[in-house]
């Protein structure tokens, strides 16, 4: 088949979904209650693109396919159109969007059964799939902007997807109001790169693109890279990602950790060349990244909501992504942007399965009048392997991928970033030892942070009130499928992706395949080669950290449960106080920027319209009735006195016409 | 032959029609003053008419008298219903639009 015919397929399909899920059902109440049906359709038309984007990827042939759908605007230099690219890249993340969209779409039919806003989830799910899928294939940068609103608007949209709860909304206008300081970056970056290159085309861009003056390439990978931050919750902008934890659970593990999150990476990798060309910008992207790694772990142990526990998971993860971003590594972080899918897709799927089974024993509690318990707090959990074995099966297995236990998915792209990372600094570039050295240190939080959340939920007593009478089921099929598929995928996935030490880098698929002869993304340059013994040592350093981390933090756990975390808290003292209370950043930006803002609007900006605004408004329409009232009088009523004014009016023309 | 006189016959009656409809407060009267001035009008061309050697101008003429005889039985009928209704013909009494 053509592939210009099935890109149109892949990108329409989640469309054509969104508006028969959204539209319909608005006019025809009685779609609203038919599950099966919006359901399927809603999977339906994002698996299927899955299974034409594996055709392409299948058939491909090494050199990008451009498909264009139709121009856009031209005008002047500007000439924009709806292209798409098919390459190696744009390729896997459309496999990875649509892969495990798929399958959390099917895991939502179970999740959100009996939800009244059922079709509107399903609408705004296909209609994120849609965007992602532009922003991905898009062509120029133009396109991939348009995708990159379009699944921050879903975004908001499903954090506040209950939106009766006022807690949902604003957090949902957070993560609206914080993703558009970084897109203001973003749009002043793409104004820098046209006004220097003429042209927005990735083809542009990356060949003529490294040819700019420094300053300039500087100023557009920085404004980029912030864009960045925001869209994939870095320092500083990452305090949206732990409040959109407001929207359903597989919102979470779709577009919170996923897929949308990871923009910004894939922005990066797909200008690699001109990112490559700006070492000093490079540095910066590292450190932050690594800084906001560290915090982010760090946050994450004191946490005791399961799914914060998660997103400060994944904010930490993101911040290893953009690490090896910074070392140059980009292929590297698309390795980990798709284990991570993996493995954090599953684990968020699978709180979502605690949640959806914690919510039947607060029922029970409340029914029998023994108190509230939140659904979510880890601290009321305990004990539930016995009854939900799958779920505890799939979140143990990604757990382990996570902490970067050998073998699974986490530990190859988990350590490759880390070996670039020290690759890089014995090359001769400083920061990266810096990079590599709080890589390590988060590896170790990260390995004792999962398995606390894994413990606490899963193994010890039950904890939650009645807990001899009232225990949560495990979840329906829809729910434990994509739990399987994702808990499986969370094992093997890194095998794509061999460490260079085993034959040499052959069997390193993913190397070959982004960074390649043909292979649109780039990487650093490595003089100096790690000594293949020292390469060992690192992997196995890794390892034993993510052993020992494990290992320990099981022990701690299994044996003290909750009182462990209390002991934490006296051994840090402050530290821990301050990580517990998110180190005030958000309080930080509330006592200045909102501050700033709202007091502004308030004391300057509704005086100035009070006075000003409606002063000009009442005024212009004082004038009118005034100066009417003094003409009005004109109308007598009198038909002598209109001949009269006819008359002079002729006397007048004819006395023109004479002396004129 | 000398013009001039016709054109001044045919301004006086003008201006008596004009001074007519400006200033005289019967609707009747100031109907009358309308006709004064169409006579004056057709009283002109017929004058030019003549003295150019064009009938054209005569022609107009009978036009234009024919539609002010439509013209008359019209604005009888008007004020015949406005008498009806206001018991007046005192144009000053009657500004149903004023302001």
């Amino acid at each position: 088949m053509e592939p210009d015919f099935l890109v149109r397929l892949i990108l329409l399909l989640p469309l054509a979904g969104a508006v028969f899920n959204g539209i319909v059902p608005l006019f025809v109440p009685a779609l609203r209650r038919r599950e099966g049906l919006i359901g399927s359709v809603g999977t339906a038309v994002v698996a299927i693109p899955f299974v034409l984007a594996l055709y392409l990827f299948l058939s491909f042939e090494g050199e990008p396919i451009v498909a264009t759908v139709y121009t856009w605007m031209a005008s002047g230099e500007l000439d924009l159109s709806f292209a798409y690219r098919i390459d190696q890249l744009s390729l896997l993340m459309t496999l990875i969007v649509t892969g495990v969209g798929g399958l959390i779409h099917l895991y939502s039919i179970g999740y959100m059964h009996e939800d009244p806003g059922f079709w509107r989830f399903f609408a705004y799910l296909n209609l994120f799939i849609f965007a992602m899928l532009n922003l991905v294939l898009g062509n120029n940068l133009p396109v991939l902007f348009l995708g990159w609103e379009g699944v921050g608007l879903c975004s908001y949209l499903l954090i506040g997807f209950w939106y009766t709860d006022l807690k949902n909304s604003a957090a949902a206008n957070k993560a609206f109001i914080m993703n558009r300081v970084g897109d203001f970056a973003f749009l002043l970056a793409m104004f820098l790169l046209f006004k220097e290159l003429g042209s927005l085309d990735f083809d542009v861009v990356l060949t003529e693109g490294p040819a700019m003056s420094q300053s300039t390439i500087n100023w557009v990978v920085f404004l980029f890279f912030f864009g960045a931050t925001g869209k994939s919750a870095q320092i500083p902008l990452y305090t949206w990602l732990p409040d959109a934890m407001a929207g359903p659970t597989p919102v979470s593990a779709l577009i919170h950790a996923a897929t949308m999150v990871t923009s910004g990476l894939y922005l990066l990798a797909r200008l690699s060349p001109v990112v490559l060309s700006a070492p000093a910008v490079m540095t910066v992207i590292a450190v932050v990244g690594a800084l906001t790694a560290l915090v982010a772990a760090t946050i994450a142990i004191t946490q005791n909501d399961i799914k914060k526990v998660l997103a400060y998971s994944t904010v930490s993860q993101l911040g290893y992504m953009f690490l090896a971003s910074g070392v140059g590594a980009f292929y590297v972080a698309i390795f980990h942007v798709m284990t991570h899918a993996f493995f954090k897709g599953c684990l968020f799927l699978g709180s979502g399965s605690v949640i959806h089974g914690m919510h039947h024993v607060e029922h029970e509690v409340a029914h029998h009048g023994k108190g509230a318990l939140d659904p979510q707090d880890m601290r009321t959990m305990g004990g539930l392997k016995k009854y939900m074995p799958t779920t505890r099966m799939t979140f143990l297995l990604s757990t382990l991928a996570i902490a970067g236990i050998p073998l699974f998915s986490g530990f190859f792209s988990k350590d490759e970033i880390l070996f670039k990372a020290f690759e890089y600094g014995y090359d001769g570039h400083v920061y990266a030892w810096f990079a590599w050295g709080i890589g390590i240190l988060t590896a170790i939080l990260t390995a004792v942070y999962m398995t606390r959340c894994y413990v606490l939920t899963f193994e010890g007593k039950e904890r939650w009130p009645m807990a001899g009478e009232v225990h949560p089921h495990e979840s329906p099929w829809t729910m434990t499928l994509p739990l399987w598929v994702l808990g499986v995928l969370s094992v093997v996935g890194g095998f794509v992706g061999l460490p260079a030490v085993i034959a040499h880098g052959e069997l390193n698929w993913i190397h070959h395949w982004l960074a390649g002869e043909h292979g649109p993304v780039l990487e650093a340059e490595v003089h100096t080669h790690v000594p293949l013994a020292l390469e060992w040592g690192l992997i196995a350093l890794g390892s034993l950290i993510a052993l020992v981390g494990v290992g320990l933090a099981w022990q701690w756990y299994r044996q003290h449960a909750l009182a462990f975390d209390a002991r934490l808290r006296s051994a840090f003292g402050k530290l821990y106080q301050w990580a517990s209370e998110l180190y005030h950043v958000d309080d930080f930006y509330r006592a200045t920027f909102v501050r700033a803002v709202v007091e502004g609007a308030e004391e300057g900006l509704a005086p100035f319209d009070r006075r000003v605004v409606d002063g000009i408004v009442n005024g212009v329409a004082k004038l009118t009735a005034g100066v009417s009232r003094g003409l009005r009088l004109l109308q007598t009523g009198i038909v002598q006195s209109y001949a009269v004014a006819i008359v002079f009016g002729v006397v007048l023309i004819i006395a023109l016409m004479l002396f004129g | 032959m000398d013009i001039s006189w016709y054109l001044a016959l045919s301004a006086i009656l003008f201006t008596i029609g004009v001074l007519g409809v400006l200033l005289r407060r019967n609707a009747i009267v100031i109907l009358m003053s309308i006709e004064i001035m169409l006579n004056a009008v057709n009283l002109t061309l017929v004058t030019l008419s003549q003295s150019m050697g064009d009938v054209t101008g005569q022609v107009l003429v009978f036009f234009s008298m024919s539609v002010a005889a439509a013209e008359a039985a019209i604005g009888l009928a008007i004020i015949i219903a406005l008498f009806r209704r206001k018991l007046t013909l005192d144009v000053t009494q009657i500004h149903l639009f004023k302001y």
